[in-house]
C-alpha cells in the first residue's frame, strides 16, 4: 500500500501535528560508519589453510616414538589413570634417551562447561603429562605444551561416549628433529 | 510460538530467530506501514522492522497487520476512539519524504489511552541506512514507553563452525542484533575463541590457535581489517576481556605454573599479574575499571570470584552447585551471569550482588557463554539444539526466550556489542 502526497500539504501536516506538541526535532545520524550494504564496516581478514599434518618418516625420531600417544582422563580431572602410567613412561624413557626428540603435548576436554574453563583444564592435563615425563629425566626443552580446551573433539557426538573419547592429551612428536 | 525468517546479506544464507517463549505482560501497539514518497524501491519495510524488534523484546505485542482499523501516516491525526478498540495501548505511525536531495523519515509515537503524541523524530536516511533506521526509531519506541534504552541498532559477534574433524573453518562473524547481514571478519582453519569488544565498537579481541604450537591473543579492528598479535606466551594465552576504559586487557596466562589472571597495558604492553594461585584462575570480565570479576576452582571446583585488579584478596561470590563459571556482568553492575553446572546440566544463572539472590535462567543443558545487551535488559548464550551449536538469548527475568539458527553450520560464543560511541 502507498500513500503519496503533495510535498507541501506533507509539511504542513507535519509541522501542524509535531508544533502541537513541540517535538518536531530532527535527529542527526548517529553510529558507526556504514558500508554499502548500510552495515557497520567490516574488512575480514583470512588465514591461509589448510595446514595438514605432515607424512612421518618411519625411520625418523618422531617415527620410531613408542605407538601409543594417547591419553586419556576422567571428567573434570587432570590426574593420570592408572592404566596410562606405563604408557607415559614409555615415551617419558625414549624421550630421556633421545634428547633430541622435542614433543608437543596437546590438552583436550570434553564440550561440557565453559571454553575458557576447559582450555585451563586441557592445560592441568598437558602438565600432568608434562611433569610425568620430566620426571623421568626429559629435559624442560624436550617438552611443549598447548591446550585446545573443547575445541577439537575428536567425536562431535553429545554422549558420554563421546566425551570419553574426547577427554585427552594428543603425544605429538616434532617432525623436524633429527635421527640420532 | 511466533517464527520470524530473516534473508541475510550474501555472507550469509539464513539465521532463523524463534520467540519460543513470550512475555507474559507485553504491551499491545498498532504498527502502521510507513507511508510516504520513498525511493521507488524501499529498501525496508520499515514498520516490520520495528515490529520484529519490538516483537523479540517481549515487552511488545504488536498487532497483526490485518488488525490494522485504519492506515494513517506520519502528519495524519489519528481517530483515537477507533485504535482504542483494537486494544493498542499505543500508536506508531511514519513515512518516508523526500527531503531536498535525500530523503527523511518520520514518525510519531501517540498514547492511544491518552490521545496524545508522545514523540515525533525526523531522520535522515539513505538506501544503505534504512535497517538501521528502523532500529533506531524501535529504540525510541522503547525508551519512550519503558524508560529504558533500546539496544536494537546494535551488533553481535560470535564464533562459527563449519566441518568435521580434520578440516574445519572456524569464523569470527558480526550480525545485527536482529540476526540479519551476518558477515565474516575472520576465516582460520583452526579455532578462534573468546571474541570480546572494547568499549569503542571497533575493536575485537579474541584468541587463535593459528600458529599451532602456541595460541595467541589478537585485536583486530574491524573497520580497517587490521590485528596485532598482542600476547602469546608459553602456555595458554586466553580469556581476553577489555577494561571499561579501552585502555587494558585482562587475560589468562599460564606461563609461571598455574592459570592466573593478568593485565595487558595495550599501549605499553606491559603485563601486570592479578592472581597468584595454585588453582585455575581464568574467564576475567571487568566489573569497573578497578575490579575484576573471574572463574576460579581454588575452592575445589570452579566458582565465581572478585579480586581488586591492583590484587589482594578475592571475595567468592557463588555459592549455589559445585560448577559456576564464565562470568559476565551486567552493564549497570548489578547482576552478574554465569554457567551453573548441576546434575550433569549446564545452564545460565545469574546472581544478584547487593542482595545475593541466585537465580537459574535456561532450562538447557549445554548453555554456555552468556553476553549482556547493552541495555541490560536481555542475556545472549550459546546453546545446543538438534546437535548444532545455536544461539538463545532470555530476558534477565526469565520470561523471554528466544533462539537463533544459522543455516549450516554451528553458533558459538556470541559477544553482544556495546552501544556504538
Amino acid at each position: 500500500m502507498s500513500h503519496r502526497f503533495p510535498p507541501l500539504v506533507v509539511i504542513v501536516l507535519s509541522a501542524v501535528a509535531l508544533a502541537a506538541c513541540g517535538s518536531s526535532e530532527i535527529r542527526p545520524e548517529e553510529g558507526p560508519p556504514l558500508d554499502a550494504n548500510g552495515q557497520p564496516i567490516v574488512q575480514p581478514v583470512t588465514i591461509d589453510g589448510p595446514q595438514t599434518g605432515l607424512e612421518i618418516d618411519p625411520d625418523s625420531l618422531a617415527g620410531r616414538a613408542p605407538r601409543e600417544r594417547v591419553i586419556y582422563f576422567d571428567y573434570d580431572q587432570s590426574a593420570l589413570r592408572p592404566e596410562f602410567l606405563d604408557i607415559v613412561a614409555r615415551h617419558g624413557r625414549y624421550l630421556a634417551q633421545n634428547p633430541d626428540g622435542r614433543v608437543r603435548l596437546e590438552g583436550h576436554t570434553d564440550e561440557r562447561g565453559s571454553r575458557e574453563y576447559n582450555i585451563a583444564l586441557g592445560e592441568s592435563r598437558a602438565e600432568t603429562v608434562s611433569r610425568m615425563l620430566q620426571l623421568q629425566g626429559v629435559g624442560g626443552d624436550q617438552v611443549r605444551t598447548i591446550s585446545y580446551g573443547e575445541e577439537l573433539p575428536v567425536d562431535e557426538a553429545h554422549n558420554s561416549e563421546a566425551w570419553a573419547k574426547n577427554r585427552r592429551v594428543n603425544v605429538i612428536y616434532e617432525t623436524s628433529a633429527a635421527l640420532n | 510460538m511466533i517464527a520470524v525468517s530473516l534473508v541475510a546479506s550474501p555472507a550469509r544464507a539464513v539465521i532463523e530467530i524463534e520467540i519460543t517463549q513470550g512475555g507474559d505482560n507485553a504491551i499491545p501497539i498498532a504498527i502502521v506501514p510507513f507511508g510516504g514518497n520513498g525511493p521507488d524501491d524501499t529498501p525496508a519495510d520499515i514498520a516490520g522492522i520495528v515490529s520484529a524488534d519490538l516483537q523479540r523484546s517481549g515487552n511488545f505485542a504488536p498487532l497483526n497487520r490485518q488488525d490494522l482499523v485504519a492506515t494513517p501516516v506520519s502528519g495524519d491525526r489519528p481517530r483515537f476512539a477507533n485504535w482504542r478498540l483494537t486494544g493498542a495501548d499505543f500508536l506508531l505511525i511514519g513515512a518516508v519524504r523526500s527531503d531536498g536531495n535525500g530523503f527523511a523519515v518520520e514518525f510519531q509515537l501517540y498514547d492511544v489511552v491518552q490521545q496524545s503524541l508522545m514523540i515525533g523524530y525526523r531522520f535522515p536516511v539513505t538506501d544503505q541506512t534504512f535497517r538501521s533506521v528502523a532500529h533506531r526509531i524501535a529504540d525510541e519506541v522503547y525508551e519512550e514507553i519503558l524508560g529504558v534504552p533500546g539496544a536494537f541498532n546494535t551488533q553481535i559477534a560470535f564464533v562459527s563452525v563449519e566441518g568435521r574433524t580434520g578440516d574445519r573453518t572456524y569464523r569470527l562473524e558480526l550480525a545485527d542484533a536482529d540476526g540479519e547481514g551476518a558477515r565474516e571478519m575472520l576465516k582460520s582453519p583452526t579455532p578462534i575463541l573468546s571474541p570480546s569488544w572494547a568499549p569503542d565498537g571497533v575493536r575485537i579481541a579474541y584468541v587463535s590457535f593459528e600458529d599451532r604450537t602456541r595460541s595467541a591473543i589478537y585485536i583486530q579492528d574491524r573497520e580497517r581489517g587490521v590485528r596485532e598479535k598482542v600476547v602469546s606466551r608459553e602456555g595458554i594465552n586466553g580469556a581476553p576481556s577489555f577494561s571499561p576504559d579501552g585502555q587494558r586487557l585482562a587475560l589468562t596466562l599460564s606461563e609461571q605454573g598455574s592459570p592466573d589472571i593478568h593485565v595487558l597495558d595495550i599501549a605499553s604492553g606491559r603485563l601486570t599479574r592479578v592472581t597468584d594461585n595454585a588453582a585455575i584462575d581464568t574467564e576475567a570480565v571487568w566489573l569497573d575499571d578497578e575490579t575484576i570479576v573471574f572463574t576460579s576452582d581454588r575452592s575445589g571446583g570452579p566458582q565465581i570470584y572478585e579480586v581488586p585488579v591492583r590484587g589482594g584478596r578475592a571475595r567468592r561470590v557463588t555459592f549455589d552447585g559445585k560448577y559456576n563459571a564464565s562470568p559476565t556482568v551486567s552493564p549497570d553492575g548489578s547482576t552478574i551471569a554465569f554457567v551453573h553446572g548441576v546434575d550433569g546440566r549446564f545452564q545460565i544463572a545469574s546472581i544478584d550482588r547487593a542482595s545475593g539472590v541466585f537465580r537459574t535462567l535456561t532450562q538447557g543443558t549445554l548453555d554456555e557463554s552468556p553476553t549482556f545487551s547493552p541495555n541490560g535488559q536481555m542475556i545472549l548464550y550459546a546453546t545446543e539444539k538438534n546437535g548444532r551449536g545455536t544461539l538463545g538469548a532470555v530476558s534477565l527475568d526469565g520470561n523471554v526466550v528466544q533462539s537463533l539458527t544459522l543455516d549450516d553450520g554451528s553458533f558459538r560464543e556470541p559477544a553482544w556489542s556495546p552501544y556504538a560511541e
